[in-house]
């Protein structure tokens, strides 16, 4: 795990987690995985973070991105209360945050608005029950390109990655 | 809504209950149902109560509640959201006796399933409305959901049991099922599931309960879930026999298949296997569960195509179900257990556990610490995360690694995972469902 900043980095970092009441993992399991293969360096930060540990990680691995997963059917309410408190933290403010899964309680009925409400709140992007994962895969590719270039970073793109789960 | 003071809530047995239904030749089915709103809770206990099969009721908590965070109910109520359960904690008890009155009683029992390593908020609300039955356990309401370290579940799980267990009297045994047979919901061998199912029961009666229930939830393979069902009773009969025990089957708990049809075969599977497998008891899963929180109507249409497939299975007792038997090629799978690598694996890891103190708990604690619990992919900073595991080319769940364990593991079968590769074991069970012809058609065997 990266914890010294200083060190110059080879891979953009992406801050994984859930929001405080749910208690779901294969989702997160998977997510890793899936982030490491885009070329990630992944803290997966997994179930039930309080919006306090996750600001608290976030300030000290200042991730290039910030991927909130969550299933349970409190996604849209955790997740509004989480990313205003995000946004209100300086050294995260300017983080790209994303949520995804399954965010309401009644499939995908209301998704429509929910997006609308999170996207207002702060997150730069909403998958709500992406099975099809391309639009995140592009966002991620989106943010990995941007930080690569900006920092002159050599992403280890031919370097077959497994994340591994972590403890 | 009140009772007059001098008459206490129902409390009920409902190991008693189960026992009776089993005894007539019935299956008990339940719902995993649960609403924010007691009025529409009360109209799902009604349905559930009204359907012409045996059945016990269900409420289940909502998120907010199983972590303690009774703010976030307050804010959720306040704003009109719906939750994913029943907020026991947060209500008046009377609003939940409001719910039960006139429903509960000794023909229709009510548990209440929750997901929480700190229950004793909960175990209070549901005592004071006369509600005796829950489930849970020091590791399996631990490790699946959350980070409070297993240490602190452990002291919480006794007290919870001590306090359930203080509530007996005349007319009133209190409840519990362990949900240790289902952990993380999938790719789990059953041989830890069944360990930790028994090793749960003997906590909970090493604190004072006299009336349990040991969970199981269905895998990938019939016939591995029949020797674990096998395992499972003999296990009960040898370090339980002083309690009432019944055996609780979980219809598939992991990722469940998205098509209506793909959720019946998968349903009328699980159906198949307690009927196979002489269980007492079946909690049952929707169309809907792929989705969303299932509806009243989603609950009742399942319940009661379980119990008519009971029916039906009784009058086929050997046929495989709609998604086959799986392979038949160790033969026998009876009580003797002399060939059920399962019942093996089990008794092993609990004489394990058992071995490292004379305190249940104690020895769960050190259990996990030592690795000799080590569950797969499980992410609790207690988990040793050194175990893996694959399903073989027959269906069965197997280890590739097997960490501290004293089972043995397949290394062939060790490689890095990548997303897709886990995604299809995820998928695994729902996939086959899919595939599988229905069973009214091409695999009805007549018997
Ligand atoms: C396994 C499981 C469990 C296990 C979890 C074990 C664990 N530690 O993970 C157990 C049994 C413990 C469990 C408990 C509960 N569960 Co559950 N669970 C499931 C189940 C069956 C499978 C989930 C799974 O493993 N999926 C595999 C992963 C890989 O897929 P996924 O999570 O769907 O994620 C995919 C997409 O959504 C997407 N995705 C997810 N997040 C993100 C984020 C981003 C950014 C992107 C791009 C994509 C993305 O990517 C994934 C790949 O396609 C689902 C139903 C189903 N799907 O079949 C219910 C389900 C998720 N559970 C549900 C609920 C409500 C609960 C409980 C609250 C209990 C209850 N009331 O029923 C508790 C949780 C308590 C809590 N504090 O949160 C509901 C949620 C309802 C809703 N949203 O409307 C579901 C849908 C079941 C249902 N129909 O009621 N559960």
């Amino acid at each position: 795990m990266i914890t010294d900043n200083s060190y110059p980095r080879r891979n953009p970092t992406a801050l994984l987690s859930s929001v405080s009441s749910d208690s779901h993992t294969w989702n997160l399991v998977y997510l890793e995985l899936v982030l490491a293969e885009a070329g990630y360096d992944v803290h997966n930060l997994g179930p039930c973070v309080p919006d306090e540990l996750l600001i608290e990680n976030g300030r000290r691995y200042r991730p290039d991105l910030i991927v909130i997963s969550s299933v349970n059917g409190h996604g849209a309410s955790d997740g509004t209360r989480l990313i205003q408190r995000i946004r209100a933290d300086a050294a995260l403010a300017g983080t790209p945050v994303v949520i995804g899964g399954k965010l309401g309680t009644d499939g995908t009925a209301g998704a429509v608005e929910r997006e609308r409400l999170l996207l207002s709140a702060g997150f730069a992007a909403v998958f709500e029950d992406a099975t099809d994962l391309s639009p995140f895969l592009a966002f991620a590719a989106g943010v990995h390109r941007a930080v690569s270039t900006a920092t002159g970073r050599i992403p280890d793109e031919h370097t077959e990655r497994y994340a591994t789960v972590r403890r | 809504m009140s009772t007059p003071n001098d008459m206490p809530p129902f409390g009920g047995d409902f190991g008693a209950f189960v026992r009776r239904a089993h005894a007539q030749g019935r299956l008990v089915v339940q719902p995993r149902m649960g609403f924010g709103d007691p009025a529409l809770m009360r109209e799902g206990l009604a349905a559930v109560a009204r359907l012409p099969a045996a059945t016990a009721g269900t409420i289940t908590l909502d998120s907010y509640t199983r972590v303690g965070d009774y703010r976030a109910i307050e804010a959720a109520l306040a704003n009109g959201e719906r939750l994913n359960g029943y907020p026991i904690v947060s209500l008046h008890p009377d609003v939940t006796l409001g719910v039960t009155l006139g429903l509960a009683g000794p023909d229709f029992q009510i548990q209440v399933r929750h997901g929480s390593p700190d229950p004793l908020d909960i175990v209070r609300a549901m005592s004071r409305v006369g509600l005796y039955a829950t489930e849970g356990g020091p590791l399996s309401y631990c490790l699946p959901y959350g980070r409070l370290p297993v240490r602190r579940a452990v002291d919480n799980w006794r007290r919870c049991c001590e306090e359930l267990a203080a509530l007996r009297r005349p007319g009133a045994e209190p409840h519990l099922e362990t949900f240790g047979g289902c952990l993380l919901g999938q790719l789990c061998p059953p041989s830890l599931l069944v360990a930790v199912s028994v090793l749960e029961a003997l906590f909970f009666r090493r604190h004072g309960l006299r009336s349990v229930s040991l969970s199981y939830a269905q895998q990938t393979n019939h016939q591995q879930d029949l020797q674990a069902l096998a395992a499972l009773r003999t296990l009960a009969r040898r370090h339980l026999s002083d309690v009432d025990w019944h055996v609780v089957l979980y219809t598939y708990m992991g990722l469940f298949p998205a098509t209506r049809s793909g959720a019946m075969r998968l349903a009328e599977q699980s159906v198949r296997l307690a009927a196979q497998g002489g269980v007492e008891r079946l909690i049952v899963k929707t169309a809907a569960e792929a989705h969303r929180i299932p509806t009243i109507a989603d609950n009742t249409q399942a319940l009661r195509a379980a119990a008519d497939w009971f029916d039906e299975a009784g009058r086929f007792a050997d046929g495989p179900g709609p998604m086959g038997g799986g392979d038949h090629s160790d033969g026998d799978d009876g009580d003797d257990g002399s060939d059920n690598e399962v019942l093996h694996e089990a008794c092993a890891l609990i004489e394990a556990v058992l071995e490292l103190s004379d305190d249940v708990g104690r020895a769960l604690v050190e259990a996990m610490r030592g690795g000799l619990l080590d569950v797969p992919y499980c992410l609790h900073p207690d988990n040793a995360g050194n175990s893996r595991s694959f399903i073989d080319a027959r269906g069965r769940l197997a280890w590739s690694r097997a960490g501290a364990m004293p089972v043995r593991p397949q290394p062939d079968h060790d490689s890095p995972m990548s997303s897709a590769q886990l995604l299809a074991a995820l998928s695994y069970v729902a996939d086959r469902s899919a595939a599988a012809s229905p069973y009214s058609t091409a695999s009805r065997r007549e018997g």
